[in-house]
């Protein structure tokens, strides 16, 4: 089983000393705590994506880079990448670059976005949402498979003798992650691609990704991908820990109160009991991290947002340190303990690689150096 | 299989009441909707299940759902019974010449087809007659918008209609409302809409849209 956090990038007053960072500042954290969880051996870093203010969250492949280039082991994700509103050719040419830069530590989770005029600054309508992230996918699935395209769809130019490059590192997709709060339709969606599902998770009752799940399980099946129990499933996570309950709680409620997305809502008692958020000592942390199983079965990646709210970077690293020492590998140990043999673990490039035979360059040459023609037009 | 179901014979009514006061006279005129309807359903052999949800109970998970996205315990429960029902009355005070903003805030937040094909009872009360276009200038465009079937008698009742007799008596506007309520009810198959978890669009339908 794979763990990590993930990150929305939010640039948040830090309510205790009134101070917001800058974006440099809020950037430059976000690769510290990159490197932090690799060091703590974590296995995931995952980054978000938004294009407004107080996000620093776009261009989310610069970021990923720059992160590959300072570290060796984890896989660089994000969470989510917006099939929506970004063009499907640029998503293919940018984390298959990525890929090769970072010897295939890259995956991607699909997300729609859910900011109206977001849309429209990219040429594109939230009330096309579904069929945008529908029709983004199937394209983005081909280019990543086929070295020629021609493709004729509703929302791009259309594509003649196309060629997405650089191609896919030894011939091998990164591995795909759909993610959805509540809509059917993406659970739908991975599962005909026998792709994996991502519950967020973190701000809607448990009962609720409960049904997520089990629907994304019974439709992977249904597509003959293999069992409902070998289907690839995610689901985030949220703590704050320290040794003593008592003292994380008393220090993370100003955060919490003033959080975006449900600070002045519900109290942290409330929204502790209603949602998977927890706060209190490590071994609190693990036992509920450990009780997600009981509603969605056997999992494979568990991420954990530990970085918003305007908790300062150096609690956030201090997080990180219980994250990665205490929790982890505790949960680890109980997970594969629990685990039949029959369940597989989420799909790496090497474990892809394998899946596919022996490695094989993809590399597309143009029959014609001077003109560049397409292998489609010289055939 | 569906959500819908075929049997005949068993009704829900959901009643949903914003009165603020305990007891108010906003419940109370709820409560004799409610039993007017079942007098009148029981008349085509129906048998009626009544379901009250008093947003007092609910009023701060309303304010948290606004925040959070997702309705808590309780509020979960009351906007599911109002998804399931057959019918909804649906009974407010009058506040500032409209709905109150906690009646409104319920119905903003339950899902966007709940009320579809629905057949709604609108009613309201104020502590004088001069509110009572409220109905048609307030409840009655919120209930189209929503795609519900809003009856053609609304009930208002100011407080000097728990005191009136005759033919302007209120009894007389809630009999006709629950009557126009019941009808509707009684010649239409009873359930909610199609759960998307229970019946999910197969892909290649959405690769097709």
């Amino acid at each position: 089983m794979q763990f990590g956090i993930f990150t929305v990038g939010d640039v948040t007053t830090d309510p205790t000393t009134g101070r917001t960072p800058t974006e440099h500042e809020r950037i430059k954290a976000t690769v510290e705590i990159a490197k932090k969880a690799e060091e703590v051996g974590l296995d995931v870093f995952a980054t978000g994506e938004h294009h407004n203010p107080p996000f620093i969250a776009s261009a989310p492949t610069t970021t990923l880079a720059f992160i590959a280039a300072q570290t060796s082991r984890i896989i660089l994700s994000t969470a989510t990448t917006l099939i929506t509103t970004t063009d499907p050719v640029l998503i293919a040419e940018n984390y298959a670059k990525l890929q090769h830069l970072s010897e295939g530590r890259v995956d991607l989770m699909m997300g729609r976005g859910n900011t109206g005029p977001v849309y429209p600054w990219f040429g594109k309508d939230i009330r096309d949402g579904i069929p945008l992230a529908i029709e983004n996918y199937h394209l983005l699935h081909r280019l990543w498979r086929e070295d020629v395209v021609s493709w004729e769809g509703k929302y791009r130019t259309p594509l003649q003798g196309f060629t997405s490059t650089p191609r896919p590192l030894d011939g091998v997709p990164p591995f795909v992650w759909h993610g959805s709060i509540r809509s059917p339709e993406i659970a739908e969606q991975a599962a005909y691609y026998g792709d994996g599902f991502f519950a967020n998770h973190i701000f809607w009752p448990a009962s609720h990704t409960e049904r997520m799940i089990r629907l994304y399980r019974q439709r992977f099946e249904h597509y003959g991908h293999g069992s409902a129990d070998q289907a690839i499933v995610g689901l985030g996570g949220q703590a704050f820990m320290r040794k003593n309950s008592q003292d994380a709680i008393n220090e993370f409620r100003p955060y919490f109160d003033n959080a975006p997305v449900y600070g002045h809502g519900p109290s942290l008692e409330e929204f502790t009991s209603q949602t998977p958020l927890t706060v209190g000592s490590p071994q609190q942390v693990i036992e509920r991290t450990l009780g997600f199983r009981d509603y969605v079965g056997d999992y494979q990646r568990q991420l954990f947002l530990m970085d918003h709210a305007g908790l300062p970077l150096k609690t956030v690293l201090e997080q990180l340190d219980l994250l990665g020492e205490e929790v982890v590998p505790v949960l680890r140990k109980e997970f594969a303990a629990l685990k039949p043999a029959h369940v597989p673990d989420a799909p790496t490039h090497a474990s892809l690689l394998e899946a596919a035979g022996d490695a094989h360059d993809s590399t597309v040459h143009a029959t014609d150096d001077v003109t560049g023609r397409s292998p489609e037009e010289t055939r | 299989m569906t959500a819908q179901s075929t049997r005949s014979g068993h009704r829900t009514i959901a009643v949903v009441t914003a009165g603020l006061s305990q007891p108010s006279s906003t419940r109370l005129l709820a409560d004799r909707l409610a039993e007017a309807v079942d007098r009148s359903l029981r008349l085509y052999d129906e048998q009626v299940e009544v379901v009250t949800i008093e947003l007092r109970d609910v009023a701060h998970a309303l304010t948290d759902h606004l925040l959070t996205g997702f309705p808590a315990g309780d509020l979960e429960r009351a906007l599911a019974a109002v998804v399931r029902a057959d019918a909804v009355i649906a009974v407010t005070p009058v506040f500032s010449a409209s709905y109150s903003g906690l009646f409104k805030t319920f119905f903003d937040v339950l899902e966007p087809d709940a009320l579809a094909g629905k057949p709604v009872l609108v009613a309201a009360t104020a502590g004088t007659a001069r509110h009572s276009l409220v109905l048609d200038f307030a409840l009655r465009p919120l209930f189209t918008y929503l795609h519900a079937v809003v009856v053609p008698t609304g009930v208002f009742a100011a407080s000097e209609d728990f005191g009136s007799t005759g033919a302007e008596a209120l009894s007389t506007r809630v009999d006709r409302a629950a009557r126009e309520l019941a009808d509707l009810v009684a010649g239409r198959r009873s359930g909610g809409p199609v759960d998307p978890f229970e019946n999910p669009t197969p892909f290649e339908d959405l690769l097709n849209l």
